[in-house]
């Protein structure tokens, strides 16, 4: 049997960010905005990374698009190791990777008329001859949703909604091996989100398209993943499948962010809530020990020291935590 | 049932544009009793923030009241003076807005900022407004309140900012507190916080609510009654359990049933989301005698594009402004 390779495998990803000196002789501090990060995402399926602000899943996203510089790590896509890339090599490789970006308003150029902004993925990145760019862009603009006379219009003649549809069908222009779709939704209205949950679920099983889905709203990673990661200060405290991590929650601050969100379901709400309290601590050279520690009820002593691995704990459950 | 706190009564607002006047709201009645918590849901430019600035008599200089009354206990805001309505806003019904960071003076530390209210309206001193500014950030718990006094908007999180909001709105013990989307701007393990400590403030002191948000959830977890509003008009009114189990206007339908809910049990197959069709209607729509949500509706025909639908009782305290008698509902919730 072969064994196929994942669309996107990451390993031990970091991100540091330098901060400002007071003074000359001062030594650098980082922030650690990703910290040890692995994952790996399977053709065909979506990953979700969800956690609050500041977590470092936007830059985990970045990193893995060669959009921020990685401190150290791997990324592969489709096997191919993609940190080290420069020059042509690099524009080359990002037809690979696409990005759908979370505020559809400033993410495409106003001067541009949308058929050309769609376009010029592919004629940056030289795919096909002119005129099957121009069928291509057809193509896109009907599968996306949207009509061939939409083309000649500007970004702000387009709604919200819209707009999005457009960033989608730009980032699939080169037939990407994975879109990471950054909180594409969370600028949208409630009803409009539905129009392109359905609209990024749809094209997934049309053209067999792999996702990194990054967003803060569970419920909607909840519909949209077949697996999830938790990230809390830079890393993944828990892992699983869509069911196990929703049925069975173990990390402490998984089972706190699922009781936080609030739930129109009466069943659910009539359940005693878990709450985490205070604020995650600051991810320049954070303390020792699980980062969850300060703000975790079970703490022990060993919390504050020993910091707790990803372990495997079910077949499809990772957790780190000294607890489990 | 107690007599209402506040009572709005055939509300319009009417906007100057260059295409004419439009109503953005149109012809809207509620009200509100004390120590209730009412939710307002609907989609951007539905005019929920609209309808909280007429009651605060803030509204941008296009817009004015044409007809209607806003009844604060008994005294009628629409006719009432400015001198009248500065007296009013803070002492009698304040609002805390969705950016906090926007809202809050970043030049002032946020001690000054509440003691500034406390000096304005109950003329206390300066060390006396100090003092219960400290008193107020304690009550909407900030953690060491007279250190954090002196802090800078900047210096504090996005929750700690809404807190502030809310203890300056809360600093006269209003009767009506209107929260304009107090926690989209805010993570749900904050937003969790904030919504206990408003429930918390309001048993407390018996301060009513108005809750404007775009999310049910929000609206389930928090309020005891709820109106969806559509194109500047009230589509459905009721408690806040009647209307998520039985919703009986399409828009009120539609909104419960596009969001991926967290339910208490998860399946495996995963259904495409409901989609209400289009978008809210252009401003200049607004006001026509036809039902606004036509369109976009699954139920529509001829009258509903002939003439505006009214409100009409479906049961005890549930109203809904559609021509249809059977909207039927596939149940999201048991």
């Amino acid at each position: 049997m072969i064994v196929p390779v994942p669309v996107l495998e990451v390993n031990n990803l970091k991100v540091y960010f330098r901060t400002k000196r007071k003074h000359f002789f001062e030594v650098h501090s980082h922030i650690h905005a990703v910290d040890g990060v692995s994952l790996k995402v399977e053709f065909g399926k979506t990953l979700g990374l969800v956690g609050e602000s500041g977590s470092g899943k936007t830059t985990t996203g970045l990193a893995i698009a060669r959009l921020v510089q990685a401190s150290s790590g791997s990324v592969k896509i489709m096997g191919k190791e993609v940190l080290g890339l420069q020059g042509e090599e690099l524009r080359v490789q990002r037809k690979h990777i696409q990005y759908v970006f979370q505020d559809p308003y400033s993410s495409l150029n106003p001067r541009l008329r949308a058929g050309r902004l769609v376009r010029e993925a592919l004629d940056r990145l030289k795919i096909g001859h002119t005129t099957e760019r121009s069928i291509r862009v057809n193509e896109l603009f009907r599968q996306v949703g949207l009509s061939r006379e939409h083309e000649r219009l500007f970004p702000h003649q387009f709604s919200g909604g819209q707009r999005q549809r457009l960033g989608i069908a730009r980032a699939l222009a080169s037939h990407p091996d994975l879109l990471i779709c950054d909180e594409p939704v969370s600028a949208l209205d409630v009803a409009v989100q539905a129009q392109i949950l359905n609209l990024l679920r749809r094209l997934q099983k049309e053209m067999g398209l792999t996702y990194l889905f990054i967003s803060h709203d569970l419920g909607v990673v909840q519909h949209m993943c077949d697996e999830i990661a938790v990230m809390y200060v830079g890393q993944i405290v828990e892992q699983a499948d869509r069911i196990s991590l929703f049925k069975n929650p173990m990390h402490p601050y998984t089972k706190g962010l699922l009781a936080s969100v609030p739930s129109a379901d009466p069943n659910r709400r009539k359940k005693t809530q878990i709450q985490i309290y205070g604020e995650p601590p600051s991810p320049i050279d954070p303390p020792l020990g699980c980062r969850f520690s300060s703000r975790c009820q079970l703490a022990e002593e060993r919390c504050h020291f020993e910091t707790p691995l990803l372990r495997k704990i079910k077949a499809n459950q990772k957790v780190a935590c000294h607890l489990i | 049932m107690p007599d209402p706190i506040l009572s709005i009564k055939n509300l319009t607002v009417v906007f100057k544009t260059r295409s004419g006047d439009v109503p953005v709201i149109d012809d809207v009645s509620f009200s509100i009793a004390p120590r209730e918590i009412l939710g307002i849901v609907g989609e951007s430019g539905c005019g929920k923030t609209m309808t909280s600035l007429a009651i605060m008599r803030l509204m941008p200089e296009q817009g004015k009241i044409t007809s209607g009354s806003i009844r604060l206990s008994g005294e009628d805001l629409v006719v009432a003076s400015e001198a009248r309505m500065c007296g009013l806003r803070g002492n009698e019904i304040s609002m805390v807005f969705q950016e906090p960071m926007t809202a809050l003076n970043p030049v002032f530390s946020v001690g000054e900022q509440i003691a500034e209210v406390l000096k304005t309206h109950q003329g206390l001193s300066n060390s006396e407004a100090r003092e219960h500014a400290i008193e107020l950030l304690e009550s909407v718990k900030i953690p060491l309140p007279s250190q954090r006094a002196n802090d800078y908007p900047h210096q504090l999180s996005g929750g700690m900012r809404q807190r502030v909001m809310i203890a300056i709105a809360l600093a006269c013990k209003p009767k009506v507190l209107i929260a304009d989307e107090p926690t989209t701007a805010l993570d749900v393990t904050v937003q969790a916080h904030i919504f206990e400590l408003l429930h918390e403030l309001r048993d407390q002191t018996g301060t009513s609510i108005i809750l404007i948000t775009h999310d049910m959830a929000s609206v389930a977890e928090m309020a005891e009654r709820v109106m969806v509003m559509y194109a500047g008009r009230k589509v459905e009114e009721g408690p806040v359990e009647e209307i998520l189990k039985n919703p009986l206007h399409p828009y009120t339908q539609g909104l419960i049933r596009c969001v991926p809910h967290l339910k208490e049990t998860i399946s495996p197959e995963r259904k495409d989301l409901h989609e209400i069709p289009g978008i809210v209607p252009p401003i200049s729509h607004f006001g026509r005698n036809e039902c606004l949500f036509a369109p976009r509706c699954c139920f529509v025909e001829d009258r509903c594009l002939n003439q505006r639908p009214l409100d009409s009782k479906r049961a005890a305290k549930h109203l809904t402004a559609c021509w249809q008698e059977n909207t039927n509902f596939e149940k999201v919730f048991a």
